[in-house]
């Protein structure tokens, strides 16, 4: 079985986000990009049912910055095929123009699988799972929290709110979007992802010009006011702490 | 092409859920920026009474057996030449795990273009406009909604679903069903949620952990909190991700909305999809180091203070009191 993830770099949140001049986008300048959560969980999926039932795993990213560390950490973890997509993603990228972009890609591959996150925090005009699905005509379900595979089906559980899960079966190839792995994305050494740099090829594929039809326009980015409902309490940990009790106090808890 | 407004109405089980109202709520206010009408589109099978308290001046209802439960490659056939044809100014769909799938997959095969994530919208201008929360909801983004028509997801916290609840029963046309013999994703089974836990949902004083948190041992420090405090331990997405806690204690968008009388989040930045599952909150009290996460948006009391120095302390002054 061939499982194709795809994964891709996003703002790490705990840093401080940046307009740009322009307004309407993020200043990347000084930014910290990691891989989208959900992304680590679909390669984490991915290495579960390789090693559950056997498959070849190809992970496949936008050429991003440090992309090459997370494609070598993905090999560490036991991707077998590691391919960076070029391309001039600083004039603009949006979940559009990558899908169409990796859509022939992916299809050269002959997946039966292809896994992503359901979403990533920087996503405006949808998410890259559900448009490839549209592009390549495959079937999609997403917020996938579990997934087994035998005779070209999938078995997939589907999150709904308040903890119900809908079970599902999915004709393959098809379009999966994680939400959680069935177990966490699992630690890899340092050393072992030295060693998949020495020994691991990432392969380059030029995306030509991106077509970002599809997603929106950007008047104005902005951040939204800070506080402007809570009341902050300030003082020594001494002083926070007796505070926080007579607010519970008051609030009626019983102390 | 036309100025209406379309919503795509979710519901799971026989119970339309919330999401839709403020979809209508939103809708009503697009529509009367548009000069449109205001449409619920309906999918199901025996589910035309779901219609009857909808905000929409009409329905428009797909009914079949392959659609008494939501499968995405069933709306998607169903609703891809429908809209094409129609061409509504917008259609609204949940950011939801069943309207996100749809709207994309929507997206690709209508060429409407999509915005993701709105929280509210504007009739002000000429062209309507869309507000977005992106980047776990430190940035909005905002622009006009392009046209000819467009899809829409929308998040909760700018509508209120009273608005999008309708005093008389809207007039109902059915719509004709493609065939829906072949579809590749279908629906085996429901699964419950874990009855065995507590329910959190139901609990008055919840003592919630996120990715401040840091490392599985760690929740020690707020279930020991939470003991002083008679209270129960919950959880957001990232810390029930790591298997340090069971879904039966996650809080938002896909695990529980809850509302206790107070809801004390240890750790927690505050994302959309936190967010949404503690409004009901009588009152929420955040401790984080980053003055700039956005809980402090939605709580009534903030500490912009390291959880591990200041909850402690905290459990250690309520037990000696």
């Amino acid at each position: 079985m061939n499982i194709v993830v795809i994964a891709k770099l996003v703002p790490d949140l705990v840093e401080e986000l940046e307009i740009d001049e322009s307004g309407t986008a993020l200043d990347m300048t000084w930014l910290r990009l990691i891989i989208n959560e959900l992304d680590d969980h679909a390669i984490e999926q991915s290495i579960l049912l390789k090693e559950k039932i056997g498959a070849h795993v190809t992970v496949i990213a936008p050429n991003f910055e440090d992309i090459d560390d997370i494609l070598y950490t993905a090999s560490a973890k036991g991707a077998d095929r590691l391919i960076k997509v070029t391309g001039d993603y600083e004039s603009g990228v949006n979940n559009h123009a990558l899908a169409r972009t990796f859509a022939p890609i992916i299809a050269d591959l002959s997946a039966d699988l292809i896994l992503c996150g359901v979403q990533a925090h920087d996503d405006q005009d949808g998410s890259i799972g559900p448009l490839l699905a549209g592009y390549l005509d495959l079937p999609y379900v997403g917020y996938v929290a579990s997934t087994t595979v035998e005779n070209g089906k999938a078995t997939i559980s589907k999150e709904y709110p308040g903890g119900l899960s809908a079970e599902m079966s999915v004709e393959l190839p098809a379009v999966l979007g994680i939400q959680v792995a069935e177990e966490p994305p699992r630690y890899v050494a340092v050393s072992k992802v030295r060693q998949a740099m020495k020994t691991a090829e990432i392969e380059e594929v030029e995306a030509g010009e991106f077509d970002l039809d599809g997603g929106p326009s950007v008047g104005r980015m902005f951040q939204p006011e800070v506080g402007e409902g809570a009341t902050i309490l300030e003082g020594s940990l001494d002083d926070v702490a007796d505070e926080l009790i007579g607010i519970l106090k008051e609030l009626g808890v019983s102390i | 092409m036309s100025n209406d407004i379309y919503v795509v109405i979710e519901h799971i089980r026989g119970k339309v859920a919330e999401i839709s109202y403020l979809m209508l709520a939103a809708g009503r206010q697009l529509a009367g920026g548009s000069g449109g009408e205001l449409t619920a589109v309906l999918l199901g099978s025996g589910a035309e009474s779901l219609a009857s308290d909808l905000g929409a001046d009409k329905v428009v209802y797909f009914e079949d057996s392959n659609l008494t439960d939501y499968t995405p490659g069933a709306y998607l056939a169903c609703l891809k030449d429908f809209l094409s044809s129609e061409q509504p100014r917008a259609v609204l769909l949940g950011h939801t795990s069943i309207g996100m799938e749809v709207a994309n997959l929507l997206s690709v095969k209508t060429g409407f273009p999509l915005i993701t994530s709105c929280l509210n919208f504007s009739t002000d201008g000429d062209t309507p406009q869309y507000t977005s929360q992106l980047y776990g909801g430190k940035i909005f983004s905002e622009g006009d909604i392009p046209g000819p028509s467009a899809l829409l997801t929308l998040v909760p916290g700018g509508y209120k679903a009273e608005d999008g609840q309708g005093t008389a029963p809207p007039p109902v046309t059915m719509a004709a069903v493609p065939d829906l013999g072949d579809l590749k994703i279908t629906i085996t089974r429901y699964i419950e949620p874990d009855s065995s836990d507590v329910d959190i949902a139901s609990e008055e004083l919840l003592i919630a952990v996120g990715r401040g948190i840091q490392l599985e041992d760690n929740i020690e420090i707020a279930e020991e909190l939470a003991e002083v405090l008679s209270g129960v331990v919950c959880a957001s997405r990232p810390v029930v991700d790591q298997g340090w806690m069971p879904t039966t204690r996650l809080v938002g968008k896909s695990g529980f909305q809850v509302k206790p009388k107070v809801y004390i989040a240890l750790g927690i930045s505050g994302a959309p999809e936190h967010t949404e599952g503690i409004t009901g909150s009588d009152t929420i009290i955040a401790i984080n180091t980053d003055p700039a996460a956005p809980i402090f948006n939605i709580a009534k009391y903030g500490v912009v203070e390291d959880i591990f120095d200041l909850v402690p302390l905290l459990t250690e002054k309520i037990e000696a009191s």
